[in-house]
């Protein structure tokens, strides 16, 4: 008996689109490694005047973190339209 | 402003709040649910999220304790931004499975198991509870703001009673259980949104997001003079030093997150009030920005209060107390407002959310057991579950007014929501396992849910009353039993951490810890496991696979059944459209298992998919699935896998035929070029001897002067033309007498060697002309067989003969080797001339074929088609055999031949 075969090369189009979704899910990785970069400052650094340093910096990560996704979200909506119709794309290939 | 003003404006907020979500219901009705249904709504009706606690309680957070009050809003983030991993996941599943709530969602997962229900009700319930009383007692709080002349005294509610706060805290309670009734219970069908209330919540989301930020325009602008004047502010302020504690800083921000996904409100706006999945896309990133604008202000806001205000004054009321303390009426209302519809929007969903649960997993399955008629008999159930639902409203609310009256409203409200975060974050591990790990059973859940509600309640929960409630001082000192390690703030002698912390590490490590042994240890039922392969696998299975054996279920005490929940019209309209696609007409469909599925989904999105499976076991009778059934389905795929394999190696087999086919063609298109070729040589060569005889007979018949000798030349050629014409007729006749199988065999034994020594005298003459050397093993020729020698000899003869007229090469030379094997022996003849091209392989045994014309004198390609004829005859073969240096011929012969080719 035969698996139904996926196939393991795709066109440049599909592919591009998986790796769209493979950022989705490395987006939050990021999010998580920037949002606990504070956590390491040296006191010296924070002592001083430390609230508006952190207001500045996680602010900045927080708005790139909303540009990213809102590009991403752009690009993964045909994903979402086409899903209703198939299975998952995704999986990675 | 006079508080008269305030509570007018107040009641006319509420007012213009029913109006919208009247005319959303009116508008949704009419068809026309157009914006009502936008991405934008449904970011919007996230930010219930954003309840009275972020609203005034982040501003206090701030100006305790600095930054940290961020990770209330990083969390969700990180969860929105990553919503490709689990958001998505749970939306699908929540359309796919038509889930009503988050305790549905787990019950629906491990096989419909309603103890799983209730054991999320039960901690939804305790978990939101608190948090209701803390909308209360923020909306009351800045009731009091304003009534109190705080301006005089300093202190804000004094001149406020408890007993007026009360009241206002009831008849808060009572006007959002109104609104709730009436908006939230309109239709049984929790998969039917709630247009009224989402719209709703969606201009309260505004009106909030517009108040903060207006405030905190007005701060950074107007009080301080830009943002560099509040960063310097900021630098100047008791919160100025940051040092973040990474153990509160991770374990918030993973608290917020999960809260995020397992609050029951949010899972309800999320998930079930969901109409299209690309909205999450949209809320991804517009979600974020939404937290990011709510918070960006929060921190100027503070450092301002902090400045302004005197040392006394409640930080969690500074997004009131700035604006009324600069005067700015207009934008203290705003603020009011902006908190109260925090309080209030939080409020309705949160009621609408706990009431499905209740009413699905509590009451209907009791109202299930205790009408013992069953659900067939008549009696509308739709009427019990829309009063049990609107009942569960009120009592959830009147909780929430007890517990404030209990807890006495003194706690900041910061730590409150931390407590109640932690408590549905209990659901996390069966949630998370549920959906992403097929081994998760029903038995791990529950060990998993119990346990986290147990440590929960243990380590964080009681104590936060202080010791006044089940849990005594002497125990929150010294431990239960006076045991040192079960003191409920320091687990197993895990001393000085921070209490939340310490209570959200051991709850979700022990939870987490019992949930995977109880999975591991547990083997899951049929139901259970069909459900978690539905669940993991949401994205492959269109359809679902089946839950139902057919047949055994009347379909009009199904039809009674239905009509009962779903109401008589729509009912018979679902039973319609299933009897017309199983092709019948009328109201009553097969029961097939695909119609009782269907059925099961349709109504657990009234009433939860436990009561739905149990109430149609009710009718169906006995367990729905057996693990036979589910090796039908099995089975069944893999038939199918079967078939398509089958179909491939039949399209293989055609290709080949097809390939077959092609190749005869050629041959058969070579044949008739060759035939057409040899047809005109044929022809030339029967009218040269021909043109010859009648030449000279016609000389020969006109007489004149032929001299004697002349006479005897010419009737000697005619002789020898009529001869070879004579050959080449006797050849083609016995070409076809040996064709038709009509030759008649004269078998005798004789010596291969004698045969080949023969064959090779009978082509001795042609030699002297062109000498060839010829390789023999005598030794190996001695072998007797039994056959037709004339006609083997036949055969040698053309093999040798042709080898002898076709080796084109310097130093010809034959090869004959002769090789028994068992009962048949192979004879080859080998030269070692250039051999056959490939391309003539095949065709040199046909008739009529000649590959050159040259030396070909005498021949007419009939020699090779003869000794096939003849082998075919003698019950051997001869073939072509390429690949030994030359033209070389197998004749393979049995050295007896067998009776049954003798009949031929």
């Amino acid at each position: 008996m035969k698996e139904p075969q996926k196939s393991v090369f795709v066109a440049r189009e599909t592919y591009r689109q998986r790796r769209t979704m493979d950022a989705a899910r490395l987006l939050p990785l990021f999010g998580i490694l920037a949002l606990l970069l504070p956590l390491f400052w040296s006191e010296t650094v924070t002592a001083e005047r430390g609230t508006s340093r952190g207001i500045v910096y996680l602010f900045s990560v927080w708005i790139v973190l909303i540009l990213c996704a809102a590009y991403l979200s752009r690009r993964l909506r045909s994903v979402l339209r086409k899903d209703e119709s198939d299975g998952d794309a995704g999986g990675g290939g | 402003m006079s508080f008269n003003l305030l509570v007018g404006v107040c009641l006319a907020y509420v007012a213009a709040l029913f109006l919208v979500a009247f005319f959303a219901e009116r508008r949704a009705q009419a068809g026309k649910i157009g914006w009502l249904r936008s991405p934008i709504v449904y970011t919007l009706s996230l930010s219930i999220y954003c309840t009275a606690w972020t609203f005034y309680g982040a501003v206090g957070y701030a100006a305790r304790s600095g930054l940290e009050f961020l990770v209330i809003y990083l969390g969700p983030t990180l969860v929105m931004v990553g919503w490709w991993w689990i958001v998505r996941k749970l939306v699908r599943i929540g359309k796919t499975q038509r889930i009503t709530s988050i305790a549905d969602l787990i019950s629906s997962r491990y096989g419909k198991s309603n103890l799983l229900g209730v054991i999320v009700t039960v901690l939804a319930v305790v978990g939101t509870t608190p948090y209701i009383a803390l909308q209360l007692q923020s909306v009351t709080l800045s009731f009091a703001v304003f009534a109190g002349d705080w301006r005089a005294s300093g202190r804000q509610a004094s001149a406020w009673q408890p007993v007026d706060l009360n009241a206002t805290a009831l008849w808060i309670a009572a006007g959002l259980a109104l609104f709730t009734v009436l908006f939230g219970t309109r239709n049984l069908d929790a998969n039917e949104r709630h247009h009224g209330v989402v719209s709703a919540i969606a201009v309260e989301a505004v009106v909030k997001l517009v108040a903060l930020v207006g405030l905190g325009v007005f701060v950074v602008w107007g009080v301080a003079s830009g943002p560099a004047d509040i960063l310097a502010r900021i630098d100047a302020s008791p919160i100025a030093d940051w040092q973040p504690d990474a153990s509160r800083w991770v374990s918030l921000t993973f608290l917020s997150a999960v809260a995020f996904l397992c609050l029951p409100r949010m899972f309800q706006v999320m998930v079930v009030e969901n109409a299209d999945e690309r909205h999450v896309a949209t809320a991804s990133w517009a979600f974020p920005l939404y937290l990011f604008l709510m918070s960006l202000f929060v921190v100027p806001i503070a450092v301002v209060g902090l400045g302004m205000m005197p040392a006394g004054a409640n930080p969690d009321l500074f997004v009131l107390t700035i604006p009324l303390a600069t005067d700015q009426d207009g934008l203290a209302m705003l603020s009011f407002l902006g908190g109260f519809s925090s309080a209030t929007s939080m409020v309705i969903v949160a009621a609408i959310a706990l009431s499905t649960m209740v009413s699905n997993h509590i009451v209907m399955p009791l109202w299930l057991s205790f009408a013992t008629k069953g659900a067939t008999v008549s009696g509308d159930v739709r009427q019990v579950v829309l009063i049990a639902r609107r009942c569960s409203i009120a009592a959830v609310l009147l909780l929430g007014y007890a517990y404030y009256r209990i807890s006495g409203g003194g706690t900041a409200l910061a730590a409150i929501g931390l407590i109640s975060f932690a408590g549905v974050a209990q659901v996390l591990p069966a949630m998370i396992g549920g959906i992403f790990w097929r081994g998760a059973t029903r038995i791990g859940a529950a060990a998993g849910l119990l346990t986290g509600f147990a440590v929960w309640g243990y380590t964080l929960f009681l104590p936060s009353f202080g010791g006044s409630f089940l849990l005594t001082e002497a125990v929150l000192e010294h431990g239960l039993f006076g045991i040192g390690w079960l003191r409920p703030q320091a687990l197993f002698g895990i001393e000085g951490m921070d209490p939340v912390v310490h209570a959200v590490m051991w709850s979700m490590v022990l939870n987490t810890l019992a949930f995977c042994l109880g999975s591991l240890f547990s083997f899951p039922g049929p139901l259970e496991r069909l459900q978690g392969a539905q669940f993991v696998n949401v994205y492959e299975f269109g359809a679902s696979a089946r839950g139902w054996r057919g047949g055994m279920a009347e379909a009009e005490d199904l039809l009674v059944m239905a009509q009962r929940i779903l109401g008589a019209d729509q009912a018979q309209a679902l039973f319609q459209r299933a009897a017309t696609g199983q092709g019948k007409s009328g109201y009553l469909p097969d029961p097939s298992p695909d119609f009782l599925e269907m059925l099961e989904r349709e109504l657990s999105g009234s009433v939860g998919a436990a009561t739905a499976h149990a109430m149609i076991a009710q009718i169906v009778g006995g367990a729905s699935v057996s693990v036979e059934d589910l090796m039908a389905v099995a089975d069944e795929a893999a038939q199918i896998m079967e078939y398509s394999s089958r179909l491939e190696a039949q399209s293989a087999e055609l290709g080949r035929t097809a390939r077959q086919l092609q190749e005869a063609n050629e041959k058969l298109t070579e044949l008739s070029i060759q035939k057409d070729a040899f047809l005109s040589q044929i022809s030339h060569e029967l009218r040269t001897p021909m043109t010859s005889i009648r030449a000279f007979s016609e000389i020969l018949r006109d007489g004149g002067p032929v001299p004697e000798e002349d006479v005897e030349k010419f009737a000697g050629i005619i002789h020898d033309e009529a001869v070879r014409l004579t050959r080449l007729l006797d050849d083609l006749l016995d070409l076809s007498v040996l064709e038709n199988g009509q030759v008649i065999l004269n078998e005798q034994a004789g010596n291969l060697n004698e045969l080949l020594d023969h064959a090779l005298a009978a082509t001795h003459a042609a030699r002297q002309e062109r000498p060839m050397r010829i390789i023999r093993d005598e030794h190996a020729e001695d072998l007797l067989i039994y056959t037709d020698t004339d006609r083997l000899s036949q055969v040698f003869i053309n093999l040798i003969s042709n080898a002898q007229k076709y080796c084109d090469a310097e130093d010809p030379e034959l090869r004959i080797q002769v090789r028994q094997r068992g009962p048949r022996v192979d004879i080859v003849f080998a030269d070692n001339g250039s051999g056959i091209p490939e391309k003539s392989q095949t065709l040199i045994f046909e008739k009529f074929s000649r590959l050159s014309d040259q030396a070909a004198a005498g021949g007419a390609g009939l020699g090779l088609a003869i000794c096939r004829e003849i082998m075919a005859n003698l019950g051997g073969e001869i073939i072509y055999l390429p690949g030994q240096g030359g033209a070389a011929f197998r004749v393979t012969l049995p050295l007896a031949r067998p009776k049954a080719a003798a009949a031929q």
